[in-house]
């Protein structure tokens, strides 16, 4: 077991009162395993990881819960001993490759800064790791793309710089969120292969925030659906996408068009939109939406139980 | 590389060349401004006008006088005061400059150290009562004149205090040679220094802390961190690195002004006889080879430090060395 989460809560004061962006999510992470977190923007799904990478730096903002990794508990770490095992041990990509490197540097540089903060290594020797980086995530001519700025890299090729960054010191723990959201789709599937071939290789667990299905169901060893700040459903992939059982889960598979067959005439979609955290309706935060709701959805709300594939809703509990 | 900084000569050049025009034609093709009559003074016979017309060469057309000013400005360099015959302009420039520079130069090293302190621990201590603290004090200094503050300065320094330990070491007011007595040169120079400096402490640090935050919100930042570095280096290497460019914009420019001249009111304060002092004496007198000769002088210096601001650009910022 590499990270093991347990009733993970984030809250955020805001003007308007207490946000609860986090509401008790529990995951484990088994070693060299895909996690695939699934929801819509606002469902907690990357909050729920920055809070892991220990990356939440609002003062407003208040974790609670456990996070533990390879056993160790990360909340209420002191700083330091948390910044020695970022980009060490648990790194991250991010969703959009066009701002998340530092315009003045170039991608050498950036890269060989987190080697040498976590190694020690000499600057010639941090180089060296570096082209042998870029050489693994295919840039086609590593040495003189370290000198490269990164506004003189194209979308695809600066996520594979980030990629390289993250893997840079052998990371167990391997954080995407959304890495493919801002690029092509001929770029994505590049990068779609680069993460399974990485995760082959360097033998890292993944976590896979996204919100395309089709990402998921082609990458994910295990999936986590996320509905307003909880987890709503979860098991292999598999099991999730022949047997979706929450009726979000199954509303959010519906609304991918088949590729074979019929095409309907209409792609089904959710109605309503997700729920403002400030005022989550009573009950099922989903119930608003759902299609199948019944008098216990507004009077409590559904746990999610024990079992590897799970769905927190009472019509799955009740059959 | 070469070829730009020809090109960038050259629109330096233009720029001169036009500021000269738009000058000399304010001051000789105005209606009403007729230079003859202002030197031979009030009440003066067409006789002596015209006299004075042609002695100062007034008579002879526009392009003519023009050209033979600037002639006389950067070929010759005898061109002599309007107010004062026997007075050349061209050295009394030169002897100006060395004080302006030296008055401006010692702020700006000041101003430019301090306020980057203040700028990094304000923004690294946001919110807390150092940051507020320092905000407040930078607004006092953006706040003070300098024509008062600077006769503050003197009270305390020259008479009320000078007796005291504190301010018995400053010296009267003038300006002393570098190359005669560097000790005199720095020493009378510290209170103008420290007077000039206050107000671009101020907004150079209000400027920097929020250039700095704001750098704090971008993504790369957030990366920086996932990268397991340290605050330090984040505010330093990251922020602050980037935060520089704004900076380095507003120091070019009120470099430029203040080499230029607009370091006046320090000057007349602190009875310094820059650049700023002759320029405001030769305007009074309308007093035109002088005001020709500062110009000129002054928009070189602003072209200048504006050319040296694009190249620190480039060097700041890779985006800019594409084309």
């Amino acid at each position: 077991m590499i990270l093991s989460v347990r009733d993970l809560k984030v809250s955020f004061r805001t003007h308007d009162g207490p946000v609860r962006a986090i509401d008790g999510v529990s995951f484990d992470l088994e070693e060299s395993e895909i996690l695939g977190v699934v929801g819509e923007s606002g469902s907690g799904k990357t909050v729920s990881l920055l809070a892991v990478m220990g990356l939440i730096t609002d003062p407003n903002a208040t974790i609670e819960g456990s996070i533990r990794y390879k056993g160790r508990e990360l909340v209420g770490l002191p700083p330091r001993e948390l910044r020695r095992l970022r980009g060490n041990e648990i790194a991250m990509i991010f969703q959009d490759p066009m701002t998340a490197l530092t315009p003045v540097y170039t991608i050498g540089w950036q890269i060989a800064e987190q080697i040498r903060a976590h190694r020690g290594l000499s600057k010639s020797k941090a180089m060296e790791r570096v082209e042998e980086l870029l050489a693994e995530v295919n840039f086609p001519n590593p040495h003189e793309a370290m000198s490269r700025y990164p506004h003189q890299l194209s979308g695809g090729m600066r996520q594979r710089a980030v990629i390289a960054m993250a893997l840079s010191c052998d990371p167990a723990l391997l954080v995407a969120d959304e890495p493919t959201t801002a690029l092509d789709v001929t770029v994505q599937a590049g990068i779609l292969d680069l993460v399974r071939k990485l995760r082959a290789k360097h033998k890292s667990a993944v976590v896979f925030i996204t919100h395309d299905m089709g990402v998921v169901s082609e990458l994910a060893d295990r999936v986590m659906v996320m509905y307003a700040g909880r987890v709503v459903e979860r098991g292999t992939r598999t099991e999730l996408f022949s047997d979706p059982r929450h009726p979000y889960t199954r509303a959010l598979l519906g609304s991918i068009p088949p590729l074979t067959g019929q095409k309907p005439r209409r792609l089904p979609a959710i109605p309503g939109s997700p729920p403002s955290l400030l005022r989550l309706p009573q009950g099922c935060a989903f119930g608003p939406r759902c299609p199948v709701r019944y008098e216990p959805c507004e009077a409590g709300k559904p746990g999610l139980g024990a079992s590897a594939h799970a769905a927190a809703c009472f019509r799955v509990a009740q059959a | 590389m070469f070829y730009a900084i020809l090109r960038r000569f050259g629109q330096m050049l233009f720029v001169m060349f036009g500021i000269s025009v738009i000058v000399f034609l304010i001051f000789f093709a105005t209606p009403g401004a007729d230079p003859a009559a202002r030197i031979a003074g009030r009440n003066a016979s067409p006789e002596v006008l015209a006299a004075v017309r042609h002695s100062f060469g007034f008579d002879q057309p526009l392009y003519v006088q023009y050209t033979r000013m600037m002639e006389k400005i950067f070929v010759t360099g005898d061109l002599t005061s309007f107010v004062n015959r026997g007075w050349k302009v061209v050295p009394a420039v030169m002897d100006s400059i060395p004080v302006t520079l030296s008055l401006v130069f010692g702020a700006a090293v000041l101003w430019v150290v301090v306020s980057i302190i203040i700028g990094v621990v304000a923004a690294a201590t946001r919110d807390s009562w150092l940051d507020k603290l320092l905000m407040a004090l930078g607004l006092l200094g953006i706040s003070m004149p300098v024509y008062w503050l600077g006769e503050v300065m003197n009270l305390m320094t020259q008479s009320r205090y000078h007796e005291s330990w504190a301010f018995s070491w400053v010296p009267p007011l003038g300006y002393k040679n570098f190359s005669d007595d560097p000790k005199g040169w720095f020493l009378t120079l510290v209170i103008p220094w420290i007077t000039l400096a206050i107000l671009y402490i101020g907004i150079y640090g209000r400027v920097l802390r929020a250039a700095i935050i704001e750098s704090m919100q971008e993504d790369y930042i957030r990366t920086a961190r996932a990268k397991g570095l340290s605050e330090t280096r984040i505010l330093f290497r990251h922020a602050l690195r980037t935060s520089l460019i704004a900076f380095v914009t507003l120091f070019g420019l009120d470099f430029g002004a203040l080499v230029g001249g607009s370091a006046l009111l320090t000057e007349v304060v602190f009875g310094l006889h820059g650049i700023g002092k002759l320029t405001y004496d030769a305007l009074q007198n309308l007093d035109l080879p002088m005001i020709m000769a500062t110009v000129m002088y002054a928009s070189m210096f602003v072209v200048i430090a504006n050319a040296v601001v694009d190249f620190v650009y480039i060097l700041l910022d890779p985006r800019l060395r594409a084309s």
